[in-house]
């Protein structure tokens, strides 16, 4: 096996699971051992493969709460200020501003913006779009949209040590385990 | 027709399975992949005609515009004709799609994966189908804008106590969201399509769409949650929106229109003609593209169920309506619902009952909710019978109003039967479009669903793989 100190500076070591249960034991080991920039990779979202890997919750149900409020705040000002200040007129003898008949609308509103957030939220949490990451280098990778589970743990994690770090993902029912550059 | 009774169950969850054939990840990325890689000949025999229905759509557009909204068989009172009756129609159609994808995923009901992504396609397809019938019959469509509060030299603002502007910002949004949804859901899909992609040009144009998306579970899980919440979101949002629609119509004076029943009724009817639609179009499709695995005959049945409880509620609002405007004691309430059944549109009246009520019934026999072909012929039925409702509704009450010297008879023109027609060529070449370039089913959730993804598969007493 070379010597990868003296190769370029590699981005870490990537491995390949065959299946969600191998990934998900192999998820726990990695977590156990104590590494925080690392990484698993699938197919489709692995159930509870968040909590195998020790992840915080997201926050993203604060940020579209936020934004629902906003939307709803937005929605029930413009209708107030363009009814009585903007452009007051009585239509059907009703008074200018009267919160039943704007409910609809605020509501609307408010779930427009909540929806923004959602998805625009997600999207910079995720920092999406990302049109380069080292790992599109490595021509197996292409299989993670198919049929294939990945761990890629990174040569920036402080407990990262190339030989150690392979003795743990081998001994992780990994398929294959290589090292990535940067 | 052989039917099979009992079905497969899942060996961890103990419920029927969702796919059958015990397939691998591998093989259903294949199933679904290959209608956009090698489309065959079936998808032209699709769209081509779908293409020369569009075309009567662009005929009837442009004499439209070019003569004015004279071209349709509108009169006094009947000013709310075809355009209207085709807008609730292909709104409500919409309202599948949200269901499928954001109330059955609340209720966790799993067999949703292998049709939400046809479905929510639909939604979308189906309201921009809805957006053109206000749009053209302002008359002077280029001054749509005129609904949005925006800022202009006429120092106007909308007047937000009318229901038609609640419709404005319910229909604006809902399209909205329901992009965003179908969007999200679409993400790691699409680069599933980009990683496959043998041509330069796909490789790039799958790679932005999916922006940069690599699986990774850190994104999987705020990807997860705002699934979740944009599910949340969608479900009242759903309902709204044919509450709203419904507004339009209760929120006037007219007998017939002015009633407490028609948001539920209205949401119950949309639902339950946009599943008929959703089994119109996925009948065939699971049939020509070999999908008979993903969505199986048990999903066919599943909605075929939806229809018999919805149909079964809009029945009972058929009925209701006719107790009340007799309880009500009101000459006019009462004379509006006698006129609908046997006034001088009594023939659409007896074609929506039939369709929506009695059609609907036939779901409880077994043999016949789990046949496509009987499903795709009920479907069908209830399709027309959900456009004669909207058609009931909107044109018997305006005709036959308070005064009778200002009563008269709505025939529609040729340019009406155009526009109706064509909206269902800009339909179906929109979602033909959708099969040819995007893939139909959720590739991810399907591979979720499959009893070996679950990670405790292999964990079994009994062995695992």
């Amino acid at each position: 096996m070379a010597t990868p100190k003296k190769k370029a500076k590699i981005f870490g070591l990537l491995a390949e699971y065959e299946s969600a249960g191998d990934v998900y034991h192999a998820c726990e080991k990695v977590r156990d051992a104590g590494y925080k920039r690392w990484d698993s990779y699938t197919p489709f979202a692995v159930h509870n493969l968040d909590k195998a890997m020790g992840i915080k919750p997201s926050i993203l149900p604060w940020i579209v709460f936020a934004c629902g409020m906003t939307g709803a705040a937005c929605g029930i000002l413009l209708q107030w200020w363009s009814a009585t200040i903007a452009y007051p007129i009585i239509i059907a003898g009703k008074p200018l501003f009267s919160f039943q008949a704007n409910v609809p609308v605020t509501f609307e509103c408010g779930i427009l913006f909540s929806a923004f957030g959602a998805v625009f939220g997600m999207l910079g949490l995720n920092k999406l779009p990302q049109f380069y990451h080292p790992l599109f280098n490595v021509a197996r990778f292409a299989r993670v949209t198919d049929d294939r589970f990945f761990i890629a743990i990174e040569s920036s994690d402080p407990k990262f040590d190339v030989e150690k770090t392979r003795l743990l993902l081998e001994g992780t029912h990994a398929a294959k385990v290589e090292e990535v550059e940067d | 027709m052989a039917i099979q009774e009992r079905d497969q169950l899942d060996p961890i969850r103990g419920r029927k399975l969702l796919v059958d054939g015990g397939p691998s990840y591998h093989d259903i990325t294949e199933a679904v992949c290959k209608p956009v890689e090698q489309p065959g000949l079936a998808w032209w025999l699709a769209f081509l005609p779908s293409l020369a229905v569009l075309g009567i759509y662009g005929v009837s557009v442009f004499w439209l515009l070019w003569e004015g909204v004279g071209i349709w068989g509108l009169n006094n009172p009947i000013d709310w004709g075809f355009a209207i009756v085709n807008f609730v129609f292909w709104v409500g159609i919409g309202h599948a799609g949200t269901l499928i994808s954001a109330i059955l995923f609340l209720f966790r009901q799993q067999w949703r994966t292998a049709v939400n992504r046809s479905a929510e396609a639909m939604t979308i397809f189906a309201v921009i189908c809805a957006l053109q019938f206000p749009t053209f019959h302002t008359g002077r469509p280029w001054l749509i804008w005129w609904s949005l509060p925006l800022p202009n030299q006429m120092q106007m603002w909308p007047n937000f106590r009318s229901p038609l502007l609640w419709d404005v910002f319910a229909v604006s949004t809902y399209f909205t969201v329901s992009l965003l949804f179908w969007y999200v859901g679409l993400i790691p899909d699409l680069a599933t399509m980009r990683d496959r992609a043998t041509t330069k040009a796909r490789r790039i144009a799958y790679g932005i769409l999916s922006l940069g998306w690599r699986g990774s579970t850190r994104h999987w899980q705020h990807y997860e949650k705002a699934y979740l919440l944009l599910a949340g979101l969608a479900t009242p949002l759903v309902l709204s929106v044919h509450t709203i629609v419904s507004f339009d119509f209760a929120v006037s004076q007219l007998p017939g229109w002015h009633t407490t029943i028609f948001p539920p009724y209205f949401v119950a009817g949309a639902i339950f003609s946009g599943f008929a639609m959703v089994l119109t179009l996925l009948i065939p499709i699971r049939k020509w593209y070999g999908l008979e695995h993903i969505i199986t005959i048990k999903h066919l049945e599943n909605m075929a169920k939806i229809i018999l409880l919805t149909g079964t509620m809009v029945g009972y609002a058929y009925a209701m309506e006719f107790f009340i405007a007799w309880y009500s004691g009101n000459p006019y309430e009462t004379f509006a619902f006698v006129n609908r059944a046997f006034g001088p549109y009594y023939w659409a009246y007896w074609i929506m009952v039939t369709c929506n009520v009695v059609t609907p019934q036939f779901v409880w026999i077994k043999s016949i909710r789990r046949s496509p072909a009987a499903l795709f012929v009920l479907s069908i039925f209830v399709n027309i019978g959900m456009w004669f409702e909207r058609f009931v509704i909107t044109v018997t009450s305006l005709a036959r109003d308070f005064l009778p010297s200002s009563w008269d008879y709505y025939s529609p023109t040729i340019w009406d039967f155009g526009m109706l027609i064509g909206s269902f060529g800009l339909f179906f070449t929109l979602f033909c479009l959708f099969i040819r370039y995007l893939p139909m089913i959720a590739i991810a959730e399907i591979k979720s669903v499959l009893p070996h993804a679950n990670p405790h598969f292999s964990d079994r007493k009994d062995g695992g793989h």
